[in-house]
């Protein structure tokens, strides 16, 4: 049985389907991706599973419990955390603090512990401080700990995004566009990253543009077009069928002779 | 030099208090960016329903009790009856719906209670202490180390508990405090209660010297208002500052200028804090994306 699997998932927006009938599934160790061109449903459909969006109809297993329509904190106790693509991140707080705020469900103890600075609360919060500065370090962020997110670069938060998203030892992971907006050495770090999590045991769901992160890091693909599932597969098989070609890179190859005409 | 000196005693009294009204602005601001008008009504149901408890027999200590826990409990209750509903509602119009929640339960009040002053006995007595020529009144000691204490408290639940963490990010973003797994709804609750239970204690202590009445809340929220705004909205440095200074600053109009023109100076600093340093003493500076 898969760690998170989806069936016939779908949303209509005032009688538009942004989302029909969508199904798949990915293991522990899988990176699965989400492609299909703009305006596909893509995002939709991780804002159903994250649980922002209630599904119209369909559900969502995760870890053998049906998790349709429960809310996002109640989803991230059971393990399942993302990223998006237009960066979700509490600007008025620092690096560390952001990455802490990731560890709230992991470290969270008696408040009035806290407060009195006892030596179990010394120890929690140490942990969460330890465990935060290791992963700023693990995605290159140590140095800008201290200052405030807003003040930071969109490439920077992202990778913070990313850092705090770890920062809840998901089971799940959705990147929604982790590489967008990512210079070409930030994106083959994000990449060998990504792998890395995967590598530990995480189903990684990934919602990229960059064709060839795509189709060098995914185990499988999931296309979508004007919100349905056209094809599914290895990277290879999809890369090839003439459905996909017509739809997503067609569409491109559209766009380009647009762009030359 | 006495005279200076029992100005400045005196505002330190109204002071606390005041800083204490600010210090439940502050709860609420920083989980949700609203700012409640009703903090008032919470000082004056803390003084109200001590007086009708003990009136009915229950001793003292147990009577501030319940009314703080009964205050803290209408504070959940508006925010789960009347905010709660209006989620997403813009913050302007959250804090028009606190506004009316204030007229609303200073009329309960009326209906519940009574329109009369009433007080209850010092909790150590009346006799002034003297200091350096002046005296001040062994309840003004009590409000001054309440506003301490809740003050000493806040701090070290936003700096130093991972729920006050919850609740700063709450008001951040919520999206992405519900995200990393926090209860957002849940910290409302707790952001409601704990206001609330701050302004009934705020209540319970300054009964002794002010009296209360169905209607002192609308004069302590504003007063309360202009010294969060003084210190730097949602910052408990802030509201302790502020209050303290906006005491003194009333104390001092009104003995070396005069009492009429005792509650302008509230105003006055509103006004030139607006003009001057919008995010006040201690506030955060806001920096906008674009």
């Amino acid at each position: 049985m898969s760690l998170l699997s989806v069936s016939g998932l779908g949303i209509e927006f005032g009688g538009v389907r942004a989302v029909h009938d969508v199904s798949f599934s990915a293991d522990p160790g899988e990176i699965v991706s989400v492609i299909g061109p703009n305006g596909a449903g893509k995002t939709t459909l991780f804002n159903m599973i994250s649980g922002v969006y209630l599904p119209g109809s369909g559900s969502i297993t995760l870890a053998g419990e049906d998790v349709t329509g429960m809310s996002p904190h109640r989803l991230a106790e059971r393990g399942l955390s993302r990223t998006f693509q237009n960066l979700q991140i509490f600007q008025q707080m620092t690096v560390l603090e952001n990455v802490i705020a990731g560890h709230h469900l992991h470290e969270r103890g008696s408040v009035f512990a806290d407060m009195l600075h006892l030596p179990s609360s010394r120890r929690r919060s140490k942990a969460a401080e330890v465990g935060a500065m290791a992963l700023l370090e693990r995605l290159g962020l140590a140095r800008a700990a201290l200052q405030e997110a807003g003040s930071l670069s969109y490439g920077t938060l992202k990778r913070l995004e990313i850092a705090r998203a770890l920062a809840l030892k998901p089971k799940v992971l959705l990147l929604d566009e982790p590489a967008a907006g990512c210079n070409a050495v930030e994106t083959e770090e994000i990449d060998r990253l990504i792998a890395e999590v995967a590598a530990e045991g995480v189903a990684v769901l990934l919602v990229e543009h960059d064709m060839k992160l795509v189709m060098r890091i995914s185990s499988h693909i999931v296309v979508l077009d004007h919100g349905e599932k056209i094809a599914e597969g290895d990277p290879a098989a999809v890369s090839r069928d003439p459905r996909v070609v017509e739809a997503y890179l067609g569409a491109h190859a559209k766009e380009a002779a647009h762009a030359d005409g | 030099m006495p005279e200076l000196m029992q100005f400045l005693l005196s505002g330190a009294t109204v002071g606390a208090v005041y800083a204490l009204v600010a210090l439940g602005f502050t709860i609420i601001y920083n989980a949700s960016d609203i700012v409640n008008f009703a903090q008032g009504e919470f000082v004056m149901l803390g003084g109200m329903i001590t007086v009708f408890a003990h009136m009915a027999g229950l001793p003292l200590p147990l009577a501030a009790l319940l009314a703080i826990v009964v205050t803290a409990a209408i504070g959940v209750a508006l925010n789960k009856l009347a905010i709660e509903p209006a989620r997403g509602a813009p913050v302007v119009s959250l804090i028009i719906i606190t506004i009316g929640a204030s007229i609303f339960i200073r009329g309960a009040a009326q209906l519940v209670f009574d329109k009369q002053l009433h007080r209850f006995p010092a909790f150590s007595g009346d006799d002034p202490i003297a200091v350096l020529g002046a005296t001040i009144l062994p309840q003004s000691l009590w409000v001054i180390a309440g506003a301490l204490a809740v003050f000493i408290g806040l701090w070290l639940f936003f700096t130093k508990t991972l729920t006050g963490l919850a609740v700063l990010a709450t008001s951040n973003n919520r999206l992405a405090a519900q995200l990393v797994g926090i209860n957002t709804s849940w910290v409302m609750t707790l952001s409601f209660a704990l206001s609330a239970g701050i302004g009934a204690l705020a209540g319970v202590l300054v009964t002794p010297i002010t009296l209360t009445r169905y209607d002192v809340g609308i004069a302590l929220a504003l007063k309360g208002f202009a010294a969060a705004m003084l210190g730097g909205m949602g910052s408990p440095h802030g509201a302790l500052v502020g209050g303290i200074l906006l005491g003194l600053l009333e104390a001092l109009t009104a003995g070396y200028i005069s009492s009429q023109y005792k509650d302008a100076a509230a105003f006055i600093v509103i006004l030139a804090v607006l003009f001057a340093m919008p995010q006040g003493i201690f506030g955060a500076k806001r920096t906008e994306r674009v």
